[in-house]
């Protein structure tokens, strides 16, 4: 089982809300929050303000590799066994460009799903509290702290007209 | 009060979903949850029986060869290519819909892209298995792969069926992915709101999501990425089909015409196809409120623009066969006409080019039950096409002295049946137990409730 995380969770129906809670929290101190949201939104990731993903990273150099890999699979292969073949050359790049445009496509698609497990495993949310509400139509914010700051949390997550707040910590 | 106004704006968009968040979430659960009634036992049974015949028949072709479907001297390529190359059409418009649209920020397409994604998936996992059945040695299909090998010869990357090889099975991969990857969040919604079995069950395939902000960080940029490059990839998956053809120098398949007209039939049969299928399942789901009649208009004016297309294309073959001066050319598209396969070259101009053109009227493209005829003539049209081109051309080329006839068999039109079985199992599973309609798509158009009564926001 995974370590139970302390904090305080709350929910909101209101998109604004949610925001204001995020802005003001995050300015308190509480940098690590958990926003879980049923569909992805704008406003909320301002809130949040994480920089962009680096997955494009992944996209790039996967389909960098790809190109490279394509494109020496067809030269290296058709130079290992050179049959001549009216005249044309054995190493025929025009040819060629299919085979380098499929696996730029085929590696760049795989390393971004990759890219997907690898960044989002970076942050574990083992033993941090879930609501399924959080899939239909709730936003959750979890605050992770000690006992001694939940209270205070707590105050400020129904300031901000938090329709529900659990506290476990 | 700008509130006030921004919302009777929304309140006219047709593409806007009408429900809240968790209306969507209750109603394509529903289509989940809900015990299957007596008919889709019969189409379920009905698919697998149709599946059994294929498997049966290529059983069969295992065991007595390709001369059981036909083949003979100068046709080569018949039936099966010709079934090969209407499924990979088929695929093509799901592609379209949930990439080329996504990226066009086209917001009619969210009701109707899992539907047609899966569509995708299923039709080319169907193609996949014509080149197989097709090259007569299926048990050595494996040769086509370049590996490393006793026999010391790799494959011939100049040859356009090895490009096919890696155009097939990267699609295959990618629109996998790309339905399964958008299916991930859906399926935590769903895995929330069922119990007992169905929980374990959507909560493995869930992966763990939750919904988090670390998670859509990275997720929505991927599939941002996935969605570019699927893009790009369907117009050159249709494309190297078209080459397989046009690359060799047989008369009518010589043509730089063929990969705009490929793609753009591609395209024109996949939506045929998702009118066919979409158009009796919402009433089956009863998701009637979801996908509207605005989404078939649209699709339609799709319909509509490839099927022009297509016309250009056919006009433009006759007429590069005439202008080139090549009597082989010119022998080709008159045999087409007027040759002894002219039912079938008639068959593709008129339920191609001309019942397209009954799209122009906004009274047949908001009539389902105009739409879904058309969607027949649509698929029996784009079959034919590829018949045309397929067969007619292999049958006539330089040398008249080396003509011939068709012949297609029972163990073709077997196979060809088979396959909607195969492809229609594979859906009809689908449907059932997967959401149709992408609930976390719907959810993100509809703006969330608001505690302060203004504007504002995005």
């Amino acid at each position: 089982m995974a370590k139970h995380v302390p904090g305080v969770l709350g929910s909101f129906e209101h998109i604004d809300a949610a925001c204001d809670a995020i802005r003001e929290l995050k300015s308190s101190g509480h940098p690590d929050l958990t926003v879980y949201s049923a569909a992805p939104n704008h406003e909320l990731e301002d809130a949040i303000g994480d920089p962009i993903s680096p997955v494009r990273l992944f996209t790039l150099i996967g389909g960098v590799t790809g190109t490279t890999a394509g494109f020496s699979l067809a030269i290296w292969m058709s130079r290992d066994w050179p049959l001549l073949v009216g005249g044309k050359p054995i190493a025929a790049i025009p040819a060629f460009v299919v085979i380098g445009f499929e696996l730029t496509i085929l590696l760049g698609a795989i390393s971004t799903i990759a890219a997907i497990f690898i960044l989002s495993a970076r942050k574990s949310l083992a033993g941090r509290p879930y609501h399924p509400r959080f899939s239909d139509d709730r936003i959750g914010v979890f605050v992770p702290c000690g006992a001694d700051r939940a209270a205070d949390v707590q105050q400020l997550l129904e300031r901000h007209g938090s329709v529900e707040v659990s506290r476990d910590a | 009060m700008a509130g006030d106004t921004e919302m009777a704006v929304i309140a006219h968009d047709p593409s806007m979903p009408t429900q809240t968040h968790a209306e969507v979430t209750r109603d394509v659960v529903r289509t989940i949850t809900e015990a299957p009634t007596r008919g889709y036992y019969i189409l379920v049974g009905t698919m697998a029986f149709l599946t059994a015949v294929l498997l049966g028949t290529v059983t069969l072709l295992l065991k007595h060869g390709l001369g059981l479907a036909g083949y003979a001297p100068p046709i080569m390529w018949s039936v099966y290519i010709t079934t090969f190359v209407f499924w990979v059409g088929i695929g093509h418009a799901g592609t379209l819909i949930s990439a080329i649209l996504f990226l066009f920020r086209s917001p009619w397409r969210t009701a109707v892209y899992r539907a047609t994604e899966a569509m995708t998936v299923f039709a080319v996992m169907t193609a996949a298995l014509f080149p197989i059945i097709h090259i007569g040695r299926q048990w050595i299909f494996y040769w086509l792969i370049p590996y490393p090998n006793a026999r010391y010869l790799w494959p011939n990357f100049k040859s356009p069926l090895l490009w096919d090889v890696f155009a097939i099975s990267t699609y295959l991969t990618v629109s996998s992915t790309f339905l399964m990857v958008g299916l991930v969040p859906d399926i935590a919604a769903v895995r929330d709101h069922v119990s007992g079995w169905r929980k374990k069950l959507y909560g493995a395939l869930s992966l763990g999501w939750t919904g988090a902000d670390s998670q859509w960080r990275h997720y929505t940029r991927a599939y941002l990425y996935l969605a570019a490059l699927a893009a790009p990839l369907v117009l050159s998956v249709h494309s190297v089909v078209s080459w397989d053809f046009a690359v060799s120098i047989v008369p009518g398949w010589h043509g730089t015409i063929f990969a705009p007209y490929f793609v753009a039939g591609a395209i024109y049969s996949g939506i045929g196809m998702t009118f066919t299928l979409l158009i009796p399942l919402r009433k089956m789901l009863r998701v009637e409120h979801m996908i509207t009649d605005y989404h078939f208009d649209n699709l339609s004016k799709l319909t509509l623009f490839t099927g022009t297309i297509l016309f250009y294309a056919y006009a433009m073959e006759y007429f590069v066969a005439w202008y080139s001066g090549s009597t082989y050319e010119q022998t080709a598209f008159w045999r087409r006409a007027f040759g002894p396969n002219w039912w079938a070259g008639w068959a593709m101009i008129i339920c191609n080019a001309f019942v397209s053109q009954l799209l122009w009227f906004k009274k047949i493209r908001t009539n389902l039950t105009a739409l879904f005829v058309i969607s027949i003539f649509i698929n029996i049209g784009m079959w034919f096409e590829r018949y045309v081109i397929v067969v007619s051309s292999l049958a006539n080329d330089y040398l008249p002295n080396a003509w011939g006839q068709i012949n297609p068999t029972w163990a073709d039109w077997l196979v060809l049946l088979g396959s909607f079985g195969w492809f229609g199992l594979w859906f009809t599973l689908f449907y059932k137990n997967f959401p149709i309609v992408a609930i976390q798509e719907i959810k993100e158009m509809i703006p969330m409730p608001r505690k302060k009564t203004h504007g504002g926001g995005h």
